[in-house]
């Protein structure tokens, strides 16, 4: 049944990561193209090209390179540089807490770009980025604690090929999980800290003054981190593979969706509601599986 | 057993040469520089030779010592009572008084009839804390050398009793090898008592109001503790006539599960768990050094040590339960309000007693992984938290704050100082460094057992990453041609054990597997026979991560400053009414700067409801835990 | 290939404009007209725009603030004066505060006139500059290839 799984299986773990290095921008790419599509269509428009994104980068990459001192943009290249390494972690198979670990670090070095311009929209910016990592981080974590709870590991390979359905053990999991993807994906009603749409507020946010080629790696992080949030879902419907694809896309519709039905929340009611989501969905879940166990 | 006596006989005699040579001799710094070395060495050599042996006990039985220690003892209540009444403060005088009452019944009863076997012993544990408290504090008195006399230039209205201060930095080092190498527990208790007496005559050194009462407090506390300690062994001695730490583990639970409480009691009250925080978030009025030593690195240290040693007796039952919890409550709790704290010291303070409540945790559960994990978050904390405290103590001598609001743009003005508070503060919470490590374990050890444990984790390191990275985005915001640097102030011997430090977190990050075969797991292997199954290729990650990390950050940095030309400069964006880099054109006409502050989150973590909400909680388990005990 | 042609990001700031002529470029960004089918977005950021689209004529005040804006933005870069105060001042040009139209302080490379100009020859315009958009970057090519 597991017939993706086991075909990738064949391949060494330098061939996966090799894959997700090189494949995932472009499914990314393609995934925030249809996001725009479907966006511009829910609002009876007509949208922009499904390849825009790309002609966005492409074109980001050829502007001049402003900067407003000469470090802001080596945060970027390392948040880059983190989120690759935390997704090929994740695709060769290897311990999923390290993955959130590895996850966070490239989020900080974010965040720390944003405060080290010392200018008031970006400074703005990375404390509501702050404050969207301080919210999700629990139930990240805790995702990880379920699936261990479940599976009896915490590796990725394992996770992927424990033939029973671990929606069905994790339901409060995974909708805590679906709560904070809104954040984790930076769709209303959590789009605090930066949009990619028209809706400012901070002005640009976190990426209010990275320029050019600066942004165009930034742009290029959200995709590879897309494309590893998406393998986190799949991970609850591993057991099979095809409905595990057609659940990925309907929960990027599900973001989509939400994304255009909610305006954006306050930092307050964001975090408050994350934490509280996760303590009444996920930690929940957790206490009545271990009770489960015993 | 040599080196164990010189470790814990060296220091005192430093100490006390501190008093007597004349002040301002050249020579006193190089007899300071040359203790220093003695006392890094020496725990090292015993660690080279003790790399391969078991534990090793050593009988040093000598009526001269008992009564010897016994006379200190009196003195010491004597002078505790002289110094509360003429404070006007009589809850310690009550207190020593109970105390004194015990030890002498204790003295009575086991003085001339009780034979001790091994007094002394040591084992890769106590090597660890050898470790950590020569060279951490032989870094930390260097660095007094050189922040005293600023000290005394800011405070100009101080009497200078820099002589006095020395001898009680080298009396507590000599009473902290005490601590760590007394198998006989009359000897700990002794040696418990002079780091309390030395923690309150420290943290009163500035002998103003506030801390005085922060001095009061924290000696109320830890006679509370000392009192508790007490108690524990005389029950110990009349149910079992054991007055050894060995014995005592290798006795029969039921039997001693009341003293290890007792003693697991005092070494939370020494390490700042709820209810007991606040003497060490008041003690930060202490000198920086003394913050640095005392409250972060050794002294509350010596608590979770006491606690880790006495764990296996009190394993799986209730109480263990209840301080597991009571380690976790502390963990949250203080990261939570840490997010609220603008004081850089007090922020130091809550991380500290966050973590050491982790490591209350883990010892509560006592699984070979769960005291893996404990051990190595007391080795990365030590070495971070008195790297930070150092580090904010030349902040504050330079900038006259220790406001964290104060801090901006420190990387221009103390690039270099900038890099390894950094590195400090990377150490604390970020992956690849030791604490993740720690965290990563810590958290599987919890899943199996306790979830409840494995949720707070989750909570607290979310609060952890929040108070750190909006430190550091402080610390490192950049503007061009702002403020003016002021590197070239800083004292060498305060660079000398800043880097000194700063090695050594990178060193034990790199010499993780090392340590964790070789010391950490023959210790576990002792105790539990087994030891934590870690993922080879985990490490390897990690590893992979700080090479990555330690390769890439310097090259970055440099190849940014001075190889990429291709860019132009323009000002942040000011809706187009910049002026120049710090000024704006504001409403009718009028010029504004620009100012960035923090998100503190007072509503919601404000100390005060917080920490009244971690004392209900904490002394509700701690009634339980003794209450499961003695019923 | 194009790209700036492609995705050209627009930054929109209105200098004395009555706004009349703003009204009608972010109806261009509604559903009816829909600027954002050619990949154009409306950024608030001068260092995220390519275009500079300036409504309303230019006095002492909004002067410095357009120079600003103008020196945040990264090459290439084109500028649209839309409508016709920013054109030429229209009625306004004699009144002693205003200094006339915007290509009395910038480059401008589009002028759409109308008061207001509407969308249609507003999303004409901003087409137009797009190409000349993709000139300027060619030709900044050239330059610093011929210069290496």
């Amino acid at each position: 049944m597991n017939g993706i799984y086991e075909f990738m299986q064949e391949w060494s773990i330098l061939v996966r990561v090799l894959a997700f290095l090189l494949i995932a921008p472009l499914a990314g790419g393609l995934l925030a193209g249809v996001d725009r599509k479907v966006s511009a269509r829910l609002q009876g428009r007509y949208g922009p090209p499904v390849m825009q994104p790309f002609f966005d980068v492409l074109k980001l990459l050829r502007k001049e390179r402003i900067i407003v001192n000469k470090f802001q943009d080596f945060p970027i290249v390392l948040f880059l540089l983190f989120t690759i390494f935390s997704g090929a972690l994740f695709f060769a198979g290897a311990d999923l807490l390290l993955t959130v670990f590895s996850m966070a670090l490239a989020g900080t070095f974010f965040i720390l770009g944003g405060f080290c311009v010392s200018s008031p929209y970006s400074h703005l910016g990375a404390e509501r980025e702050l404050i969207q990592t301080v919210a999700y981080e629990p139930m990240v974590i805790l995702l990880a604690v379920g699936m261990y709870q479940v599976t009896g590991s915490f590796k990725v390979a394992d996770i992927v090929q424990y033939p029973a359905p671990l929606i069905l053990s994790l339901p409060g999991v995974f909708a805590g999980f679906l709560y904070i993807l809104t954040i984790k994906f930076r769709k209303s009603p959590f789009d605090l800290s930066m949009s990619h749409h028209a809706h400012q507020e901070i002005v640009r946010g976190i990426t209010t003054e990275f320029s050019g080629p600066a942004l165009a790696l930034i742009e290029i992080t959200h995709w590879y981190e897309t494309v590893l949030l998406l393998g986190i879902v799949y991970l609850f419907f591993a057991f099979n593979a095809w409905l595990a694809l057609v659940m990925v896309a309907v929960t990027f519709l599900f973001e989509i969706f939400i994304d255009m039905n909610y305006a954006r929340f306050k930092w307050q009611l964001t975090f408050l509601s994350s934490w509280l989501f996760t303590a009444v969905a996920g930690a929940s879940n957790i206490i009545l599986l271990s009770m489960i166990q015993r | 057993m040599n080196a164990l006596i010189f470790l814990i006989v060296f220091p005192l005699v430093i100490s006390f040469l501190a008093l007597v040579v004349p002040h301002g001799l050249a020579i006193k710094k190089i007899i300071g520089v040359c203790a220093n070395i003695a006392l890094c060495a020496v725990p090292i050599y015993l660690l080279i030779t003790n790399l391969d042996r078991g534990p090793a006990y050593f009988n040093l039985e000598s009526k001269l010592i008992d009564t010897g220690m016994f006379l200190v003892e009196i003195f010491i209540a004597f002078y505790l009572v002289y110094v509360s009444v003429r404070s006007k403060r009589y809850l310690p005088v009550f207190m020593v008084a109970v105390q004194s009452l015990i030890t002498v019944t204790l003295e009575f009863n086991t003085g001339y009839v009780m034979h001790v076997e091994h007094s002394l012993f040591v084992d890769k544990f106590s090597i660890i804390m050898a470790l950590i408290v020569g060279i951490i504090g032989s870094a930390i008195c260097l660095y007094a050398i050189g922040y005293i006399p600023e000290y005394y230039e800011h405070h100009k209205k101080l009497r200078d009793r820099r002589d006095y201060f020395a001898f009680l930095m080298y009396l507590f080092l000599s009473a902290m090898f005490g601590i760590i190498f007394s198998n006989n527990l009359k000897w700990l208790y002794f040696f418990w008592e002079i780091t309390t007496v030395c923690s309150f005559l420290l943290i009163g050194f500035k002998d103003d109001k506030p801390s005085q009462e922060s001095a009061f407090r924290a000696l109320n506390m830890n006679l509370l503790g000392g009192v508790v300690f007490a108690v524990g062994l005389v029950h110990l001695y009349s149910s079992s006539g054991v007055m050894e730490l060995d014995k005592l583990l290798r006795l029969d639970k039921g039997v001693v599960l009341i003293p290890a409480v007792c003693l697991a009691f005092a070494g939370m009250v020494k390490s700042a768990q709820f209810p007991f925080c606040s003497w060490l978030t008041g003690a930060m009025v202490a000198p920086t050094p003394v913050s640095a030593l005392l409250h972060s690195s050794t002294m509350v240290k010596a608590g979770v040590y006491l606690i880790l040693r006495v764990a296996p007796v009190m394993e799986n039952t209730p109480a263990a339960k209840m301080l597991t919890l009571i380690g976790g409550v502390s963990f949250l709790i203080t990261a939570l309000i840490a997010i609220s704290q603008s004081n850089a010291k007090k922020v130091l303070a809550y991380s500290t007693i966050s973590n050491l409540g982790l490591i209350v945790a883990c010892a509560g559960l006592n699984t070979d992984a769960a005291v893996w994990s404990a051990l190595l978050l007391i080795i990365f904390h030590a070495i971070a938290k008195s790297l930070l405290f150092l580090c904010v103590g030349v902040i504050e001598n330079k900038l006259g704050s220790r406001d964290i609001e104060d801090m901006d743009f420190l990387i221009m003005r103390l690039p270099r100082l900038t890099a390894v508070m950094m590195t400090g503060m990377a150490g604390m919470f970020l992956a690849p460094f030791g604490m993740i490590i720690s965290k990563f374990i810590t958290l599987r050890a919890f899943v199996e057992s306790n979830p409840v444990m494995a949720i707070i984790l989750a909570y607290g390191s979310a609060a952890t990453i929040f108070f750190w990275t909006k430190w550091m985005g402080k610390i490192m915001s950049i503007k061009h041609g702002v403020t003016e640097v002021m590197e070239h102030k800083v004292d060498l011997w305060e660079w000398v054990s800043l880097c000194i430090l700063a090695v050594t977190t990178v060193v034990v990050c790199l010499a993780f597997p090392f340590i964790s075969f070789r010391v950490i797991n023959p210790y576990l292997l002792e105790i539990f026979g087994k030891t934590p199954v870690v993922d080879t290729f985990n490490v390897l990650v990690v590893f992979i991560i700080m090479l990555g990390l330690l390769i890439i950050l310097p090259l970055g940095l440099l190849y940014y400053a001075f190889v990429n030309k291709n860019y132009k400069r323009v000002g942040t964006y000011l809706g187009g009414g910049n002026i120049d880099n710090i000024t704006f054109a504001g409403a009718f006409s009028s010029t504004q700067k620009i100012e960035l502050k923090n998100y503190y989150l007072e509503k919601y973590f404000g100390e005060e409801r917080l920490f009244n909400i971690g004392v209900f909680a904490s002394l509700t388990l701690t009634f339980i835990m003794f209450g499961a005990v003695v019923l | 290939m194009g790209w700036f042609k492609r995705s050209p990001w627009l930054l929109h700031y209105n200098a004395t404009s009555c706004n009349g002529c703003d009204i009608e470029l972010i109806a261009s960004l509604t559903p009816l007209y829909d600027l954002e089918r050619f990949g154009i977005v409306s950024t608030g950021n001068p260092k995220h725009a390519d275009i500079f689209a300036v409504t309303g004529s230019v006095n002492e005040k909004s002067r410095q603030v357009l120079l600003n804006l103008y020196d945040q933005m990264p090459n290439p870069k084109v500028v649209v004066a839309v409508g016709i105060c920013a054109t030429s001042g229209c009625v306004f040009q004699e009144c002693y505060n205003v200094l006339g139209g915007i290509d009395k302080v910038l480059p401008v490379d589009v002028y759409v006139p109308g008061c207001a100009a509407r969308p249609e020859s507003i999303i004409d315009g901003v087409l137009k500059a797009c190409e000349i958009l993709e000139q300027k970057f060619k030709q900044q090519k050239r330059e610093r290839q011929e210069r290496s």
